[in-house]
């Protein structure tokens, strides 16, 4: 075993050059081939790498899908996103745990199969739904699960619970996956159909600061969120010193209720690498990184067709479409379930082999990012957006949307609607509108822009969707009017408490007290000064947070403070006149003592 | 010389280029709260306890470079809130007792605790299981006291070219562990080293120095955490 142990590692340590950057596809391997990263494991994987065994540590337990405990030959992880949520996940969750005779977190007695929790997976659209090995399951019924069980444990592979076959590239030999697209609404950006190579041809006819410039007359913004401009960024790094620079692919999308860049690396994977090299192009990057999220590894076998099809097409490789001194090339870094990393500078560290917490800016990544070198990090749709601007002009790309929001969004929907899936539409319509077209009308609230977001009441249905109102990166929940608002904040705060990296003491305990007190309301439990008590906590930790998950983690609570306020005070206990604490419950405090000493206190 | 100027507060403070507001500050005398930051030590980012508004942007002083003509609030009654609202956050997060730790009065937590005005935290206790490491013969962790602040790391990767300590776990599960499997007195740290010394809390302690000083006469006992920073402003002519 020792034996095997020590060939295992120095296999796959010399496979990736034993270089310690590339430590996530190290310990991903070791993963795969021994079930777990032991302790024995991270010496060796140290010291192949010259590296140190804590810091290998480190790594194995940052990321949700490594782990330094031994686990069983499978892994089922049903997610637990709000969305799976209102669709009864917990149902199948209990459903498994009699299945298996396990409960959530631990393996069957034969080591066969572990049953785990996970955050969002981008299924959101058909779940409940979850990831069993690397594959997805949608659909899952409490009915379903015996069957599911009992194929994996005949079967031994989980690539035979897929029955039917989704439609589009998931049926494609490569993919092989029952996840379907659920494409609603095809715009002009990124759904039309495009010819491989046309925005290279048009970007390679000038020079990259005039593809810069018609990027910048595009004014095309960052569908991550934040919206920052996108040509901005790339004469920012085009302009920086290094020897070499970086252009990096954001398609770690974990905001619960995002699956959009799943269904863009589905159906337009070449619109992708063909915004990635037109990127390269501009900024004088030769390497570029898909930062593939683990959730996601299903589609990596198509992904490297796909790239390798465009090398063959001379789309990628050394001169690109015949144009000296134009080289870029791509490869793919898989995630490990950690939404953190969706973070431009925390998904630099996790490519750099590293935990996957965010730095301080400055520096900014456009001036020292991955490798120390200038790196533009940009979302996935942003670079389909750029592509097409390269292949249509900047003019025709500027006429669609809204004058601070130009061109299409693509929208994932979910929750209580009659139509979930993926819209891509122009800019600036407003919720109303939106609603109308995906069949929430009767919604109470909507989720705009995912828990980090903020949540909606009807009074504000006439707000529109774009930078100059409402951001969104995408993710759009609709709740309907049975929903209990607070019970939603109370699953997206149990979301950030799982997610935050842990580097800065706001985001790490801030994120904890909140939760807290937010379930002590739902309970019956809270108190009138506990509404200022939560605000002044949430301020605290979007001022002081280090990154933007720390910065925009306490919105669910802060967002619904503010435009479901009822909600709360309709659950409060009211202050007592006479001085004592309500909520103060002596029996309880006592219990332990009781317990201890065998006897019932005297006093009560 | 300085390369140039900016506010904090509305008085005027030199910097050179390099040099981030933290820095300047000390330098002027200004002292900003701070429990990751150290000395000879490249800045953290943990704590938050520095956060000033940099044009009106939340910044923490002790990573972001001060700037010509920057305008930074420090010490105004909301940023106040804020950084006491941490420090009690790091009181409730582990478990720190004060009244019999042998750091008590050097300690830096308490220390700010002191001068934030702390009596008591208002948020509940979270009183974690957390483990005691003293497998090492001259050094010792209490994981119950650490507040996850990194110099150790920093230290003993920068400082002592060693890499003794990482973070592992994520989120509020984050802690510090050792580069051995059985634990610190695996490792090759040593009770000299910068990581055994750097310790703003009680988390890394020397075996056998207990109560060298007698509490009462300790460091923070006798003068506010910062003082000697303050002091320094009050001797310069120029200080207001």
């Amino acid at each position: 075993m020792a034996e095997n142990l020590e060939k295992v590692i120095q296999e796959v340590t010399a496979r990736y050059g034993k270089d310690r950057t590339r430590m996530m596809d190290i310990v991903r391997e070791v993963q795969a081939k021994l079930g777990h990263v032991s302790g024995a494991a991270m010496d060796l994987i140290a010291r192949e790498v010259k590296s140190h065994r804590v810091e290998v540590e480190g790594v194995v337990t940052f990321y949700a899908f490594y782990s330094d405990r031994p686990k069983g030959r499978h892994v089922i992880r049903v997610t637990d996103c709000v969305t799976a949520r209102m669709r009864h996940v917990g149902e199948v969750v209990a459903a498994f745990e009699k299945e298996l005779g396990i409960r959530v977190g631990e393996t069957t007695p034969d080591g066969q199969i572990t049953l785990e929790r996970t955050s969002c997976i981008g299924l959101c659209d058909q779940g409940p739904a979850a990831l069993i090995d690397d594959v997805p399951v949608t659909y899952i019924s409490t009915d379903k699960v015996p069957s599911l069980v009992r194929v994996l444990r005949e079967t031994g592979d989980a690539k035979k619970l897929v029955k039917t076959l989704g439609e589009g590239n998931n049926a494609l030999d490569l993919v092989q996956s029952m996840v379907i697209n659920n494409i609603r609404r095809r715009g002009d950006v990124i759904f039309a159909p495009f010819e491989p190579g046309a925005a290279i041809r048009n970007a390679t006819a000038v020079s990259p600061a005039e593809v810069i410039r018609s990027v910048k007359t595009a004014r095309l913004r960052g569908r991550g969120g934040a919206g920052f401009p996108a040509g901005m960024k790339w004469e920012f790094a085009r302009n920086a010193a290094g020897d070499r620079k970086f252009l990096l692919c954001n398609a770690d999308e974990g905001e619960p209720g995002t699956f959009k860049d799943r269904v863009i690396l589905t159906e337009a994977p070449d619109l992708l690498f063909e915004g990635m090299a037109v990127a390269g192009y501009a900024i004088g990057a030769t390497e570029g990184i898909l930062y593939l999220r683990g959730e996601y590894a299903y589609l990596r076998p198509y992904l490297e067709h796909v790239l390798e099809q465009r090398r063959a097409k001379k789309l990628l490789g050394r001169s690109i479409a015949g144009k000296a001194g134009f080289d870029f090339d791509v490869r793919i870094q898989l995630g490990a379930g950690a939404y953190i990393c969706g973070e431009e500078s925390g998904l630099i560290r996790s490519c750099e082999g590293l935990r996957g917490s965010p730095r301080d800016r400055p520096p900014f990544p456009v001036e020292r990012g991955y490798l120390d070198r200038p790196t533009v990090v940009n979302n996935v749709e942003t670079l389909c957006c750029a592509a097409r601007v390269l292949e249509k002009g900047a003019a025709w790309f500027a006429q669609i949307g809204s004058e601070q929001s130009s061109g299409t969004k693509l929208f994932s929907v979910s929750g209580d609607c009659r139509r979930p899936g993926v819209y891509e539409l122009p800019f600036g319509l407003t919720v109303a509108e939106f609603l109308k077209e995906v069949g929430g009308e009767d919604a109470q609230a909507v989720q705009v822009g995912g828990p980090s977001g903020t949540c909606i009441d009807r009074g504000q249905f006439g707000r529109k969707l774009g930078f100059e109102d409402l951001p969104t990166g995408g993710s759009m929940i609709v709740i309907g009017p049975q929903r209990d608002i607070l019970e939603v904040a109370a699953a997206f705060m149990e979301f950030f408490v799982e997610e935050s990296c842990g580097w800065c003491a706001p985001c790490r305990v801030g994120n904890v007290l909140i939760r807290e007190r937010l379930e002590r309301i739902r309970a019956g439990k809270g108190l009138p000064e506990d509404l200022a008590y939560l605000e002044e906590l949430c301020t605290t930790v979007k001022k002081t947070s280090r990154c933007g998950l720390g910065q925009t983690s306490p919105n669910p609570v802060a967002t619904t403070l503010q435009n479901f306020r009822k909600a709360y005070e309709a659950k409060l206990l009211p202050a007592r006149q006479d001085g004592r604490q309500p909520t103060f419950d002596l029996r309880a405090a006592l219990s332990e003592a009781v317990r201890v000493q065998g006897r019932e206190p005297v006093a009560h | 010389m300085s390369d140039f100027t900016f506010t904090i507060d509305g008085v005027e403070v030199p910097a050179n280029k390099g040099q981030t507001i933290l820095q300047a500050a000390d330098a002027a005398g200004i002292y900003i709260p701070r429990l990751c930051w150290a000395k000879d030590l490249a800045p953290g980012g943990h704590c938050r306890v520095c956060t000033v508004l940099v044009n009106g942007r939340p910044q923490s002083a002790c990573t972001h470079p001060a700037g010509p003509k920057m305008v930074v609030e420090h010490d105004t009654p909301e940023i106040r809130a804020w950084r006491k609202n941490i420090v009690e956050m790091l009181f409730v997060e582990g478990n720190h007792y004060c009244m019999f730790c042998e750091k008590s009065g050097n300690c830096e937590l308490q220390a700010m605790g002191y001068r934030l005005g702390i009596t008591t935290p208002k948020y509940p206790y979270m009183f974690p299981q957390r483990a005691v490491d003293a497998t090492h013969p001259d050094v010792f962790i209490d994981h119950n006291r650490c507040i996850a602040c990194g110099r150790c790391v920093r230290a003993s990767r920068d400082l002592d070219g060693k890499n003794v300590f990482q973070f592992v776990q994520r989120g509020h599960h984050v802690r510090v562990a050792v580069n051995a499997e059985g634990g610190l007195g695996r490792t090759n740290l040593t009770a000299a080293d910068k990581a055994a010394q750097l310790c703003p809390v009680g988390a890394i302690l020397i075996k056998r120095v207990g109560y060298a000083v007698p509490v009462g006469r300790r460091l923070y006992d006798v003068k506010p955490i910062g003082s000697d920073i303050e002091a320094q402003r009050a001797a310069t002519p120029s200080g207001k």
